[in-house]
């Protein structure tokens, strides 16, 4: 059985300027011990998704349909107090510049034991020492549990977080850009030790980018999201060397790197829709270079071409229409 | 040819608020120190580093948003830093401008688009409405803002971040100059937008003949815009060189160490650590010796007892500041 | 090169003021949401029209000899000043013969005087030097900053009461007198800090290397985007202008002729304000016009509050 699995799950957010279509029937599944990435620009939807997912949406988002079945359990039908008890420890999050949500006025290592107490009967010496092996787990200096976060660096308040998120040995972990406000050579390292980690403890991941490289990195999966919609899910080769939808090409072709020919980018003409009045039909149609009549009218289906290998297009690439 | 701009041991030094009646002394920044390379017309020349490294401040101090605490910067052979107002200093202003990193914030959002890539035409004397209207149109249809009458009267508010980027390069090449500082003009942008400002940039350089120094952290973006490379670190710049070269055979061990930390968008490729150890320090009252000492992994006796490597050329204008590498 | 004849379309003011009235229908919209604003925006409005409605009645309906608020004099209820509330007089009569409702109504004209000139003194000066200290900070900040500390911490009335025994203090010189002394005060440091936080925005240096001077920037940039605090600011500090000329008046520190706080300063020193409620259409219907004036403005002030800072708006 799946650890987790995602079946057309929509979600809008109702706002003074009407519906925002944010997540458009996703479906996708992670196995235990696996590392998914999802990748998109902003606004496509892979924010609320984890969100959804952890049901820690804001007030005004509406769930219009679909499952989610976390170990056979679907988290959208459970109780507020039982979905608490899964939060931190059955499936963890780190949030986006997660570095701002260390509260200043107390020490690092307490608002970790605090995680901790939270979700097992754990005395604070027996805590103390968890996070003591955390930290040791992340690369920070044991010393450091008794400082205040202003004490520490950008990136020891990312490691400090992802020691956090570990605190409770949750069985998935979503990391949602952790590595991005990060200077180069300290992401590097951040990137290795969360793929040790996740190798050492078995957990799954889902890790949330629009770094295609950084993705193409630390996972074994790839879903490439687009204003709202799944559009692509393979694993990481095949989404490299045989990417079937026009955008994951495009997205492909937009990143310059520095290893290889040093050749032209593609440049995608457009920009991402406004998901207030989304285009119809396939939402990409508009900047994509073989959208005919029925991508205007239909929404494609969301299938699996090969095994392993899901997409929704009308016209696949490198298979013919 | 001369080079259109020159900079001679620029260094910047911002003083740190001390406690008072400490007596440890003044305690400042060494935000750029002792830097030297020149651009040459129609020429990109990349700055890349990592954030605190000091090529932002670099490129303010071209601008003459900052003043340097000692060094020279020439344009066409001029001496920019005895410039302070007058009629030198707007003729320099029509000579060199900036694109900013924010799309949104560097744009007043009260301003119409027409406002904000008409303004440096006002300040400069093109008082006639007519012509400016024209020129704001020309520009922003080279842009790629067409039809242009469509965006003149719109507010940022109401465009997307690459549109709002484009009226901000409008805006700087408007009047004009011979050499525009990029400061990362791309990094808050959407992915599939970077690539087309990008290739706008690169486009400009054709047609307008205009010069960048473009500022970035991102290396592959480093390596697909720019001529040549320079890579700073805490104020200095270790390794200046023909991009390519620069790129594909690094010869300072932190130029070495930051191309391997990036991450490269090709799963069949097998990255391999980085060597360096150690976190960033702060520039703040270096020692005298390499101040790349206590992250390098190769440093040697001739590292620790001699103070920091100047610049040396290896050949075909490819330079680094290391003595291990002069070998 | 495109042609100018291609760019055929309405001259620029046109277009300018379209977008003007576009951004103006749009603050409506929200201050009408904020649902206090339009309250005190009505409230303002029935002041207005009893101040519209003063000279009407005095040429209709209304004799002059009896109905004027500072000269009049109603001989037929001789012996029994002040009178109360009648048909003749809605409010009834004060100590002096004059007409109460004539009063309240005339004095709303010094009123809306002495609240909006002493406020717009007020934010011009701390519009200008707000921005002039935030963009140059050093020795011209430090300057203004303790001048404005200075003027914050002088007792105000103190300060009116020695200028009266030196000059006569009416109307006009006493909005002067409180715009000038508020312009220097707080206002000054709060505009001060919203100028600061333009300043550091990258198109001021945007400006800055296009070749902008610090005359170009102030006034173009720093100035528009701090008026809608100093806009805000103002009424505010309409409410305070109306209520302390209705103290000081009320203390007999002014030379003013007519106005509410006369009204009550009029009762006061002719001793009708021991016997609080049988006299009450003497210092109820003043004091009740300035409470009400006063927070009209407030509610207005708040409803714009919503206008200028984004995150105070219903969502």
């Amino acid at each position: 059985m799946s650890l987790l699995a995602v079946h057309r799950l929509t979600m809008h957010y109702t706002t003074k300027m009407g519906e925002v279509h944010a997540v458009d029937a996703v479906s996708f599944a992670i196995e235990p011990g696996e590392a998914i990435g999802l990748v998109g620009e902003s606004g496509c939807g892979k924010t609320s998704i984890a969100l959804a997912l952890l049901r820690l949406l804001p007030d005004n988002a509406r769930f219009l349909g679909g499952e989610v079945l976390f170990e056979g359990v679907d988290l959208t039908r459970i109780p507020e107090e039982k979905m608490r008890k899964i939060r931190g420890r059955g499936i963890s999050m780190i949030f986006q510049a997660a570095m701002n949500s260390l509260n200043p006025v107390y020490r690092v290592g307490d608002q970790i034991i605090e995680a901790i107490q939270t979700h097992l009967p754990i005395g604070s010496k027996e805590a103390r020492r968890r996070v003591a092996e955390l930290y040791e787990l992340v690369g920070l200096a044991p010393e450091l549990m008794d400082r205040y976060p202003h004490e520490y660096s950008g990136g020891m308040k990312q490691r400090a977080v992802i020691a956090m998120a570990l605190a409770c040995e949750p069985k998935l972990i979503i990391a949602d850009e952790p590595t991005t406000a990060l200077d180069v050579i300290v992401q590097d390292r951040i990137l290795r030790r969360i793929d040790g980690v996740r190798r050492r403890l078995n957990m799954a991941m889902m890790y949330i980018s629009h770094d295609i490289a950084v993705i193409a990195e630390v996972s074994q999966r790839i879903g490439v999201m687009y204003a709202g919609c799944l559009v692509e899910c393979a694993d990481t080769l095949t989404i490299f060397k045989r990417p079937a939808h026009p955008y994951t090409t495009a997205l492909m072709s937009a990143f310059p790197s520095i290893k290889g020919e040093k050749r032209k980018l593609q440049a995608l003409p457009g920009e991402p829709p406004n998901l207030l009045r989304p285009p119809s039909g396939c939402r990409f149609h508009p900047r994509c270079p073989y959208a005919t009549e029925t991508c205007v009218r239909q929404v494609p289906d969301y299938q699996e071409i090969e095994p392993g290998h899901f997409l929704a297009c009308w016209h696949p690439q490198g298979r013919g229409s | 040819m001369p080079a259109l701009l020159d900079l001679l041991n620029v260094t910047k030094l911002f003083l740190l608020k001390r406690q008072a009646f400490s007596l440890r002394g003044h305690r400042f920044v060494h935000a750029v120190d002792g830097v030297s390379f020149s651009l040459e017309p129609r020429e990109i020349f990349g700055l890349v580093g990592e954030s605190g490294c000091g090529k932002t401040t670099t490129g303010k101090l071209i601008v003459k948003l900052y003043e340097p605490t000692s060094g020279r910067i020439f344009l066409d052979g001029q001496d920019i830093t005895q410039i302070r107002r007058g009629p030198a200093l707007r003729q320099f202003r029509r000579s060199v401008q900036m694109i900013f990193q924010d799309p949104y914030e560097s744009l007043n959002p009260r301003f119409t688009v027409f406002d904000a890539v008409a303004e440096p035409l006002l300040i400069h004397g093109v008082r006639a409405l007519s012509e400016r209207e024209a020129r704001v149109a020309e520009i922003l249809a080279q842009v790629g803002l067409t039809p242009p009458e469509t965006f003149l009267f719109r507010f940022p508010h109401e465009l997307s971040g690459g549109q709002r980027q484009r009226v901000a390069i409008a805006r700087a090449m408007v009047i004009h100059p011979k050499c525009v500082v990029a400061d990362e003009p791309t990094s808050m942008l959407d992915v599939s937008v970077r690539a087309g400002v990008m290739d706008l940039l690169l486009g400009l350089r054709q047609e307008l003949g205009v010069s960048y120094l473009y500022i970035t952290h991102d290396l592959a973006v480093a390596r697909y815009m720019s001529d040549r490379l320079a890579v700073m670190y805490l104020g200095k710049i270790v390794e200046l060189g023909p991009t390519e070269e620069v790129i594909q055979s690094p010869q300072h061990p932190y130029t070495q160490a930051l191309l391997a930390a990036v991450p490269v968008p090709d799963p069949t490729y097998q990255r391999p650590s980085p060597a360096i150890k150690g976190d960033v320090v702060a520039p703040v009252n270096p020692p005298l010796q390499c101040r790349f000492l206590s992250r390098c992994p190769r440093a040697e006796e001739v590292c620790r007892d001699s103070p920091h490597p100047p610049l040396a050329d290896l050949g075909s204008g490819h330079l680094v500041a290391c003595y291990l590498a002069r070998r | 090169m495109v042609a100018p004849s291609a760019l055929k379309r309405e001259p620029l003011w046109r277009i300018r003021l379209r977008l003007w009235t576009r951004s103006l229908q749009k603050n409506w919209a929200l201050f009408w949401e904020s649902r206090i604003g339009p309250i005190g925006l009505g409230i303002i409005l029935f002041f207005v029209l009893l101040m519209i409605a003063h000279p009407i009645l005095m040429a209709t309906v209304w004799d002059p000899r009896v109905y004027d608020p500072v000269v009049g004099f109603d001989r037929d209820l001789l012996g029994r000043h002040p009178a109360p509330p009648s048909w003749a007089h809605p409010l009834g009569t004060d100590p002096i013969g004059r007409d109460v409702l004539s009063q309240l109504m005339w004095s709303t004209r010094s009123a809306f005087a002495l609240g909006v000139t002493s406020a717009l003194i007020t934010v011009i000066i701390g519009t200008v030097i707000g921005a002039v200290c935030a963009y140059f900070g050093g020795i011209v900040d430090t300057i203004f900053m303790r001048l404005a500390d200075l003027v914050m911490l002088f007792p105000f009335i103190a300060l009116l009461m020695v200028l009266r025994s030196v000059i006569h203090l009416d109307l006009w010189r006493l909005a002067l007198v409180m715009g000038i002394l508020s312009g220097f005060g707080g206002i000054t440091i709060i505009l001060k800090a919203q100028a600061l936080t333009v300043k550091v925005k990258p198109y001021i240096e945007a400006a800055k290397v296009a070749g902008g001077s610090a005359f170009h920037i102030i006034r173009h940039h720093i100035i528009p985007n701090i008026m809608p605090l100093a806009f805000l600011y103002m009424m505010f500090n309409v409410t305070g202008a109306v209520f302390t000329e209705a103290v000081l008046s009320y203390f007999g520190l002014l030379d003013i002729r007519m106005s509410w706080g006369i009204m009550i300063h009029t009762a006061e020193s002719a001793g009708y304000l021991g016997a609080f409620s049988q006299y009450w259409w003497l210092w109820a219907p003043p004091g009740a016009a300035i409470t009400l004036l006063c927070f009209a403005f407030y509610l207005v002030g708040r409803g714009l509050d919503t206008v200028v800072n984004p995150r105070l708006r219903k969502r």
